[in-house]
């Protein structure tokens, strides 16, 4: 595959495959998190929280990107505190990352709320007449149950962080080696001439990447739907 | 151990205030839909904070609110067996018997599971998943997990509600042995009068959030004056010994030096039995009627007449220690001069009497 790809295409895909594996697997316990808040809690400012969360989906992602710039910029106040720690994100990988994680939430939440609210809340109830404290009713029941919707917001999450452009480049720009992700490098060889077939190769890695995560999902949420089932 | 619940609690429109306690055995939480029986429920397992009152057996405090103490539901140690089984789908059956045993301290009374098991005849279910069980299944395998968990107090809200029959048959006996084989109170919420006849060992009768009247099984079902469902599924409770089996499909039970014939149970002759009668079904006469196809004609002595706002009246009778209610009318009432001491024929047919209305009797208390 890597003669197959010149080494500036292959290391778009590595760096798209990196960045989109670190933003699925980070922002998964805090996806969990919230899911979990809005499907079964009830407290004050839930439809901000909510609007919050939606809103990466709804924005022009160049909007999403330039507040990420503002906030997580150096000069942000986010970014400024977070560097004196060594923590950087302006026209970093990381940057990229975290524009991903930012643009990929609403889906994964989403995916995760819905199987949650499928769980029926009185199987919960039960567990806790039978001394299972809140903690232990979430791990020993909740959780096995919405297994295969934490796996299809992953994978969903996945396809999405591979396919981000708009907040991407805007919040982190389009560095080679840095910040070029797949989609930042098909744009930057359609700007070149003769780029078409780099671009052509990159194109069929992500209708590759896409179609595999997404019958991968299917895959995965099937077998375990099957298992929770008793089939 | 005896549980004792006293609280009030406000809701739109309705208010529950009830004081009541449940001995070993069962007791059961008798009244329509919407008397507080779910209420009550709720505040003993802890779902429902009531505003006032106090759920407690001695120093074990479930609610207190005098003394502000509250305990979260999953530290009650409760046997809680929902109408709708609620096994864990994820959960072979064995891991669903055993979930409770998981939280249950140290301290707890441990069941043994092969024992739970063997009684509730589940054996052949345990690598099973609940998706592949039947509805009488899952609610054994419901029963069990509760009795597993090691509980202070059992709890069942209408358990037999959502099967039918045939199931409804198929459990009950696993109540009656539960009344007599464990040692904690249950407390059961039904509005099937058969039912609660077969099973309970006290009776609650609630109407409108009130408590009106508790007791002993026997003595609030054949009151006259309590009928918590209505007078059409009013009815008394009877205590008779299995005397023989016929070939005809019936057997003799005698009670109180009557002979009943019933449809045939299953018990051998010497096993004392509890019989469901209802009210609807005793016809009575002045004299002893003949060439009758009913095979049932007791002599018994009129102890107290209640009549309805309506066309009926309420009539408790006698013979020997045992008590029975028959529904007539007003008119039949005046016509054949029913009066507290008069002397009539209570006519019952056999068939009337259904199969699961006959239950075994409990054992005493030690």
């Amino acid at each position: 595959m890597t003669d197959w790809l010149g080494p500036e295409e292959w290391r778009a895909v590595a760096l798209s495959l990196k960045v989109s594996f670190w933003a699925t697997l980070l922002s998964l316990p805090l996806g969990l998190w919230v899911a979990y808040l809005l499907a079964r809690r009830e407290f004050p400012g839930k439809q901000i929280v909510n609007g919050l969360v939606h809103l990466p989906l709804i924005l022009p992602p160049v909007v999403t990107g330039y507040l990420l710039l503002t906030t997580f910029g150096t000069q942000g106040p986010i970014g400024g505190f977070l560097e004196s720690f060594g923590v950087v994100f302006a026209f970093r990988w990381t940057g990229a990352a975290l524009a991903a994680a930012v643009m990929a939430f609403p889906l994964m939440v989403r995916a995760i709320r819905l199987s949650i609210e499928a769980v029926d809340p009185k199987l919960e109830q039960a567990a806790g007449t039978l001394g299972a404290s809140r903690v232990w009713v979430f791990l020993t029941i909740t959780l096995p149950l919405i297994l295969p919707g934490i796996i299809a917001g992953a994978i969903l999450a996945f396809a999405k962080a591979m396919g981000e452009f708009g907040a991407t480049i805007t919040f982190v720009s389009n560095i080679p080696g840095q910040t070029q992700t797949v989609p930042s490098a098909i744009y930057a060889f359609l700007q070149v001439p003769g780029g078409e077939a780099s671009a052509w190769r990159l194109v069929i890695v992500s209708v590759v990447v896409a179609m595999s995560a997404l019958l991968l999902s299917e895959w995965l949420a099937r077998r375990a739907a099957a298992k929770v089932g008793g089939i | 151990m005896t549980l004792s619940v006293a609280f009030a609690h406000d809701f739109d429109g309705f208010d529950v205030d009830v004081a009541f306690e449940a001995p070993a055995g069962i007791t059961v939480l008798f009244g329509r839909s919407g008397a507080g029986k779910s209420t009550i429920v709720d505040a003993v397992a802890g779902l429902l904070r009531p505003r006032e009152g106090r759920i407690a057996s001695q120093d074990w405090v479930l609610f207190d609110s005098a003394e502000g103490q509250w305990t979260p539901p999953h530290k009650r140690r409760l046997g809680y067996i929902f109408q709708d089984a609620r096994l864990f789908p994820h959960l072979s059956v064995r891991q669903n018997l055993a979930y409770g045993q998981w939280f249950a301290p140290k301290s707890a009374p441990r069941e043994d599971m092969d024992r739970i098991v063997e009684m509730l005849g589940i054996g052949h279910l345990l690598r099973r998943r609940p998706a592949a069980l039947s509805g009488g299944e899952k609610q054994r395998v419901a029963i069990g997990r509760a009795l597993l968990a090691g509980p202070k107090l059992i709890l069942a809200d209408e358990p037999l509600a959502a099967l039918d029959e045939q199931r409804k048959a198929e459990i009950l006996p696993y109540f009656e042995r539960m009344r007599d084989e464990v040692s904690v109170p249950i407390l059961y919420v039904s509005h099937a009068a058969a039912e609660v006849a077969r099973i309970a060992t006290t009776i609650v009768a609630l109407d409108g959030g009130r408590v009106t009247r508790q007791g002993p099984a026997a003595d609030v079902l054949s009151d006259p004056a309590v009928t918590p469902l209505g007078v059409r599924s009013a009815g008394a409770m009877v205590e008779a010994r299995v005397k023989e089996h016929h070939n005809d499909g019936l057997s003799t039970l005698e009670a109180e030096g009557a002979s009943l014939l019933l449809p045939r149970v299953s018990q051998a002759p010497g096993t004392p039995l509890r019989v469901w009668i209802e009210a609807q079904d005793v016809m009575l006469a002045t004299e002893r009627p003949q060439g009758i196809s009913a095979l049932n004609i007791l002599e018994v002595t009129v102890r107290e007449l209640r009549l309805g706002a309506g066309p009926g009246a309420m009539v408790q009778l006698s013979f020997g220690n045992a008590l029975i209610l028959a529904r007539v009318t007003r008119r039949s009432a005046q016509a054949l001069a029913l009066a507290p001491g008069r002397q009539v024929f209570a006519v019952l047919k056999a068939v009337s009497v259904a199969r699961d209305a006959i239950g075994e009797l409990p054992r005493k208390p030690v």
